[in-house]
């Protein structure tokens, strides 16, 4: 079971038709995720790592090529892919408790079935005392915790992650990953994360898809070998640190000679 | 020390009124003015007070004294025009807010209702009194429909707006954690509206406010608006007064009471902090 693709991105396009030419966002991204894997799609800006994300969300469908997941071709959105938005999003006009439990009770789960699975993730993701507040009286990181939790709720075996800890501070940031870490082992999840930040991609994954800028294909497929807990002062963590800056520099300059370029006609 | 802060800010509230009042007082009993056009406050008070109490005196055959409280004519008159106020508004905001939230949610509908919407909505109220009182003859009936039409608008576009601005991301993820098309609508939508909403229901039972005035001068014999226009008849400037006081007092209740539901049903939005 552990090598069996779960999430198959099969040539899968994206082209977004704009006033002026049509921008390819993505062209024939072909890979698949087995089940378990933590995959970091990393890349700069632009280069449509949160297209392929929204694709396999089944937010917005491909031009071209279709994502499969657990056999069945994604046509819309659904509870057994949770996604965890980098703003958030969780509903402001409801409690902690009511974030967390929408997904259960649309599903219409028992009541003391719910009643005990919000009792487990308060726990897990320290938000006890929480429960009764609304979100706007969180800090970041305890709203992306509550985000994570409303996902977890529902148990889906993939959760993806589309930048959840780029607005927070670095202290903040590195006791989300390892709790996500901890999460990602004890409950088993594929999780595909979306990231620009280098040190983050290398520090959580077992895998991370270099993309390119566009159009965004993958420009290389990394498997992290560095064993857990990661030390990001450890001389394979560089090492892999320097190799994977330099690609994305590459982009990142193709990306802004593109847009200068751009400017000029 | 916070305490007889704010105490004192209050007093700061007190003079200038208090200034006013006694400079009021002083011309008219200077006899710089004639109090047939501007009597002095405390005549204002007396009749008001006349006004406030029953005419016949407390008989005990005839009711408990509670009731006999009740019965004064400014009690009288502040109920009616709080009921007709009230009634018109749940029958204006009542049609506005499903109609608001299917323009909304809706192109279709939004194409199909806009140009009428659009072209109705300049009139005011006040140019339906003609057709209100040649539909519904007399009394309350085109009151009614008067504020039930001042509250209408403002909670109809409001609404239409409140709905266009819910953020797609609280849709996403409500479609994410599997929300049908009905869970969307009274789960996310209609909360994520809610402020725009709100602010259309503030603004709409003012102009419903005006309305219910308005109609009462026109098309009721009774209620406040009424009640100083009868006033005008008798030259009772004083009993005019003090029934513009008592609007005033009404219309601020009102809006206390919404403002105060309104904290209520905000109490998560960021701005009300």
């Amino acid at each position: 079971m552990a090598e069996q693709a779960q999430i198959e991105i099969r040539h899968v396009s994206k082209v977004f038709k704009g006033s002026g030419q049509d921008v390819v966002a993505l062209k024939d991204i072909d890979f698949n995720i087995s089940e378990g894997q933590f995959v970091c799609l990393l890349g700069p800006s632009g280069c449509g790592k949160s297209t392929l994300l929204n694709a396999i969300a089944g937010f917005s469908l491909p031009s071209e090529g279709s994502v499969v997941v657990g056999g069945h071709e994604v046509v819309e959105p659904g509870p057994d892919r949770g996604m965890v938005f980098q703003e958030y999003a969780l509903f402001p006009w409801m409690t902690v408790e009511e974030n967390i439990t929408f997904g259960l009770k649309i599903k219409k789960a028992e009541p003391h079935k719910i009643e005990e699975k919000l009792q487990q993730l308060l726990k897990t993701l320290k938000l006890t005392d929480f429960r009764r507040r609304f979100p706007k009286d969180l800090s970041g990181g305890m709203r992306q915790r509550v985000a994570i939790a409303r996902v977890l709720a529902l148990d889906p075996p993939i959760m993806l992650m589309d930048e959840p800890f780029g607005a927070l501070d670095a202290l903040t940031r590195r006791s989300l990953q390892d709790e996500l870490l901890k999460i990602w082992s004890d409950l088993k999840k594929t999780v595909v994360f979306v990231t620009h930040s280098i040190e983050e991609a290398i520090y959580l994954a077992d895998r991370i898809v270099v993309m390119s800028y566009r159009p965004g294909t993958v420009k290389k497929d990394v498997h992290v070998e560095i064993p857990r807990p990661r030390n990001p002062a450890d001389p394979d963590f560089n090492n892999l640190k320097r190799e994977l800056s330099q690609m994305v520099m590459a982009e990142q300059n193709r990306f802004e000679q593109a847009t200068l370029g751009s400017t000029g006609d | 020390m916070a305490v007889r802060k704010s105490l004192l800010s209050q007093l700061k509230g007190v003079w200038v009124p208090a200034i006013v009042i006694i400079v009021w007082e002083a011309v008219v009993r200077a006899g710089w003015v004639n109090p047939q056009v501007l009597p002095a406050p405390s005549a204002v008070l007396i009749k008001w007070y006349q006004y406030l109490m029953p005419l016949e005196a407390y008989d005990p055959t005839q009711g408990s004294r509670l009731a006999w409280y009740f019965s004064g004519e400014l009690v009288r008159d502040l109920w009616e025009s709080f009921y007709r106020v009230l009634l018109g508004f749940v029958i204006g905001a009542g049609l506005a807010l499903p109609l608001g939230l299917l323009m909304g949610a809706s192109k279709h509908i939004y194409d199909y209702m806009n140009p009428l919407i659009q072209v109705l909505r300049p009139i005011p109220p006040i140019a339906y009194i003609p057709l209100a009182i040649l539909w519904f003859g007399l009394g309350n009936p085109p009151a009614v429909f008067l504020i039930a039409l001042g509250a209408f608008f403002p909670v109809l576009m409001n609404t239409i707006v409140g709905v266009r601005a819910v953020d797609s991301i609280y849709i996403r993820a409500g479609k994410n954690l599997g929300a049908g098309s009905f869970l969307m609508f009274r789960k996310i939508i209609v909360p994520a509206s809610m402020p725009y909403i709100l602010s259309g229901v503030r603004i709409g039972i003012g102009t419903g406010f005006i309305c219910m005035i308005v109609a009462e001068m026109i098309a009721v014999n009774n209620g406040l608006g009424y009640r100083i226009l009868e006033a005008r008849e008798y030259f009772w400037s004083d009993k005019i007064i003090a029934g513009m006081f008592s609007i005033g007092l009404l219309g601020l209740a009102i809006d206390t009471v919404v403002s105060r539901l309104n904290n209520y049903l905000l109490r998560w939005h960021r701005g009300l902090e």
